[in-house]
């Protein structure tokens, strides 16, 4: 008892600490595909790579209340895939039927998610695994096993493919969402809440704050957000994807965690986590240059062996700078 | 009166932990409520804080009918709770902690930071205490987070501020801040429930006390009315029915070789000064208040916890254990006092929960013997008369009694020279009780050196050939058998001089 009392716990800094490292990689990336590639950047890639990377983006901020609250959200890229589906076939109704369908549809898979983990007590690993099988099933069942054209004539192209004042929308979409999350969790005392929950549930219920609602609100929210990023999808690539989405879910996780927040909750922050998602983003960019100069010829193969053998760079340098951190 | 709970009762499927309890505390007053484990006393909180509900009887707060659903219900009400393991967020700050779930907020509905921040920092003013409020809780040490959940109580403008055994982890000067942050709240009319289990502090800090044992308030008392011997005697009370006195060989104990001798013995706040020998062929009891350090002196013996001052030698030669494997090689086995959490592993079979000790010798080509196994397995069952179907039947089907002695037998195929057993009697109808202990007196005649660690008065006088008593991590008081009766435990366990 005495030993758990005196324990020090993770210090101010850890977190600070990766926050910087990811920072400083992503400037080095950056730099790096500055001097070597000629294109690297122009505009066509900047804004490329804030269209495509948006809806990445979106599901990792999802994510990353989920992960501060203890939880995981596996579900994410199987209800961004069924999104993308109903998006699809509500857009010849509109573009706002296709943008609120798809979020519908995230926000329902997303409650259902937090339900089963509140009152049915189910770890959230294996609820939202459940919940990612079901919502490729659904995605596969409501579009016949093939994609699904949206409609071009009613606007909801515009809102994966077009720029307002010259920026693409998918990214003012992110940057509102991460403007809002920042100030939800810096700010809001609900933000608070779902940081104080993750440093210990048993606590927070004692300390009588609202867990089940809040974490309930984490899931529904990380499936609002995966359904925003399916809109996206569809609208981006013109067709809703049922079989888009595999492995989103890691990228989702892996950007979280990239960008310091702890797997096992109470830390983490709305911005780094924004540069976990920009850096390993960042990766792809430079590896699809690096096949553009021909020197080399990656498959995709190998280029997920690349982000993965990244990855697990970023995080053993993160988990050893913490540890010196904590000593 | 501020608090009134009369006729509290609660079942947990169908075993019932409180029996028509009750407890009454009137405003600036502090009220001691004691108890051993499993009294009762968690669950009696824990349905007035709202953490359970109760299956009937009353609760008047403030002379209103109350049935609180959440612990944040009876917060809202005034009743705060400090809690042993204090229950802060060790990773926010510690202005966010004094006021998690009641924020200062912005007209925009925002976190009013300033505000917070002042705010906390003038309540722990009032405590003399000048922290950096927007350092993480899980920097200060205990006493100063106790102080903070202290302040969080305050700024809840509690009525009624709960503590539960608030000085466990606290030193003697870190005491006198809390006793003085108690003597402040009651001069501002608040009420105080602190459940504790050392006596001097209760005498000196506690107005009235009621005394809980099995599930039922005994006792209520001003603390001035209850002398110590008193109140030892209701909180340990009797068992119902008297165990047969064990048949002991009568020779003499103290001609018999010493083999575990732990002199001076000393690790952390809870084991301060600790002396006690157990000789060959005897049973060594080791007596003691709830929190006075027996457990922890048994982890000391087998190397869990680092013994940092003292010294243990076994058949006169010093010894120094690093990990509990040490210890086994030595022949030590340790049966504790929680069969659930880390004794049993209820899917297993019999079989395989009783070799689990001796497996690393079982190997043969690097695999089990199932057929030494099934021989060693079959011969304890025998001896130790464990009831059960077959050796392959899960050890949870069995009841409390013969799971006792399949652990024993775990210990035993060992061979080892010296057991300690932590409360073996816990949780085992009577029957079975004077049935262990009649084993264990059997191995002791055999030459097995047993350290019996035991809060029940009766086991001790049955069982035991002499009982240290510890009070505090200090050894108070050997009994030796000629010694032994329930006055002189209950007097050197009150710790007072007669």
């Amino acid at each position: 008892m005495l030993k758990t009392l005196s324990r020090p716990f993770i210090p101010k800094s850890s977190g600070d600490f990766a926050r910087l490292g990811v920072l400083l990689a992503l400037a080095g990336l950056i730099l790096f595909g500055a001097l070597r590639y000629d294109n690297f950047i122009s505009p066509f890639n900047i804004l490329s790579f804030l269209r495509y990377n948006s809806m990445f983006a979106l599901i990792a901020l999802g994510m990353a209340f989920v992960i501060i609250t203890g939880g995981i959200d596996l579900s994410v890229g199987g209800v961004a895939a069924m999104a993308s589906v109903v998006a699809a076939y509500l857009s010849p109704y509109g573009w706002f039927p296709g943008l609120a369908g798809g979020m519908i549809a995230g926000l329902i898979a997303g409650s259902i998610n937090g339900l089963i983990i509140t009152r049915m007590r189910i770890q959230p690993f294996i609820a939202t695994l459940a919940m990612m099988l079901a919502a490729y099933g659904t995605a596969l069942l409501l579009a016949n096993n093939q994609s699904v054209s949206v409609s071009y004539d009613t606007g909801f192209t515009t809102i994966g493919q077009d720029d307002f004042l010259g920026f693409p929308i998918p990214g003012w979409i992110a940057a509102l969402a991460y403007v809002l999350g920042w100030i939800f969790l810096e700010r809001h005392p609900a933000g608070r809440h779902v940081l104080a929950i993750g440093d210990g549930e048993a606590t927070a219920n004692l300390m009588g704050l609202k867990v089940e609602k809040t974490l309930f609100g984490v899931y529904a929210l990380s499936g609002l957000l995966a359904g925003l990023a399916g809109v996206i999808l569809a609208s981006q690539f013109g067709a809703g994807q049922p079989t888009e989405g595999v492995g989103w879910e890691l990228f989702a996780i892996a950007s979280v965690v990239v960008g310091g927040t702890l797997l096992t909750g109470g830390s983490g922050s709305v911005g780094a986590t924004l540069a976990g998602a920009l850096l390993l983003a960042m990766v792809f960019n430079i590896l699809n240059f690096e096949n553009g100069l021909g020197w080399i010829s990656l498959s995709a193969y190998w280029q997920s062996v690349i982000r993965g053998a990244f990855l697990l760079v970023v995080v053993v340098l993160q988990a050893r700078l913490m540890k010196k951190t904590e000593a | 009166m501020l608090l009134s709970m009369q006729d509290i009762s609660k079942a947990f499927s169908g075993v019932s932990a409180l029996r028509s309890a009750s407890l009454e505390i009137a405003a600036g007053e502090v009220m001691a409520l004691v108890g051993q484990n499993g009294a009762g006393k968690s669950t009696l909180i824990k349905i007035l804080t709202g953490a359970y509900q109760r299956d009937s009887g009353t609760i008047l707060f403030e002379d209103e009918d109350v049935a609180f659903a959440t612990p944040g219900a009876s917060q809202a009400k005034g009743i705060a709770t400090i809690y042993q393991e204090i229950n802060l967020a060790p990773q926010r700050s510690v202005a966010e902690n004094i006021y998690l779930s009641r924020e200062p907020k912005t007209a925009l509905g925002l976190l009013d930071r300033r505000a917070m921040r002042a705010g906390a920092a003038a309540v722990l003013k009032t405590f003399n205490l000048d922290i950096d409020v927007d350092m993480p809780v899980g920097h200060f040490s205990a006493a100063t987070r106790q102080m903070i959940a202290i302040a969080r109580a305050v700024t809840q403008k509690a009525r009624l501020v709960i503590m539960d055994e608030p000085t466990s982890s606290l030193d003697e000067r870190e005491v006198d801040i809390l006793f003085q942050t108690i003597r402040t709240l009651k001069r501002n009319g608040v009420a105080v429930l602190f459940i504790g289990h050392r006596l001097d502090e209760l005498y000196e800090i506690c107005d009235r006390v009621t005394i809980m044992r099995d599930g039922q308030t005994v006792a209520h008392s001003a603390m001035a009315d209850m002398p110590k011997m008193e109140l030892v005697r209701h909180m340990l009370g009797k068992e119902l029915a008297a165990f047969q006195a064990i048949a002991r060989d009568t020779g003499d104990d103290e001609a018999k070789p010493v083999r575990l001798a732990v002199e001076g013995a000393g690790s952390g706040v809870r084991v301060r000064d600790v002396s006690v020998t157990v000789r060959e062929g005897e049973i060594s009891g080791l007596a003691g208040l709830l929190g006075s350090g027996r457990t922890e002196t048994a982890r000391i013996i087998f190397g869990v916890d680092k013994l940092e001052k003292g010294s243990i030698r076994i058949d006169g030669k010093e010894r120094r254990y690093g990990e509990p494997a040490d210890a086994i090689a030595d022949g030590i086995g340790l049966v504790s006092e929680d069969r659930k959490i880390d004794g049993i592993i209820p899917d297993m079979s019999i079989r395989e929960n009783m070799t689990l000790a001796l497996l690393p010798k079982l190997k043969k080509a690097g695999i089990v013997d199932r057929a030494r196994q099934q021989e060693i397995v079959t011969r304890y069952i025998k001896a130790l008369g464990v009831k059960c179907a077959s050796p392959d039947q899960p050890i949870k089907e069995l009841s409390g009694g013969n799971q006792q002695k399949v652990l024993l037998a775990r210990w035993l195929c060992t061979d080892p020279r010296i057991l300690i057993i932590d409360e073996p009697t816990r949780g085992i109808d009577i029957g079975a009780k004077a049935e262990i202990l009649k084993l264990l007196r059997n191995l002791a005649d055999e030459g097995l050196s047993v350290l019996m660690i035991s809060s029940e008065l009766e086991e001790l006088l049955a069982a035991a050939d002499r009982v240290t008593v510890l009070s505090d991590g200090r050894s108070v008081a050997v009994l030796k058998r000629n010694e032994l009766s329930e006055t002189a435990l209950l007097s050197a366990m009150a710790h007072q001089v007669n």
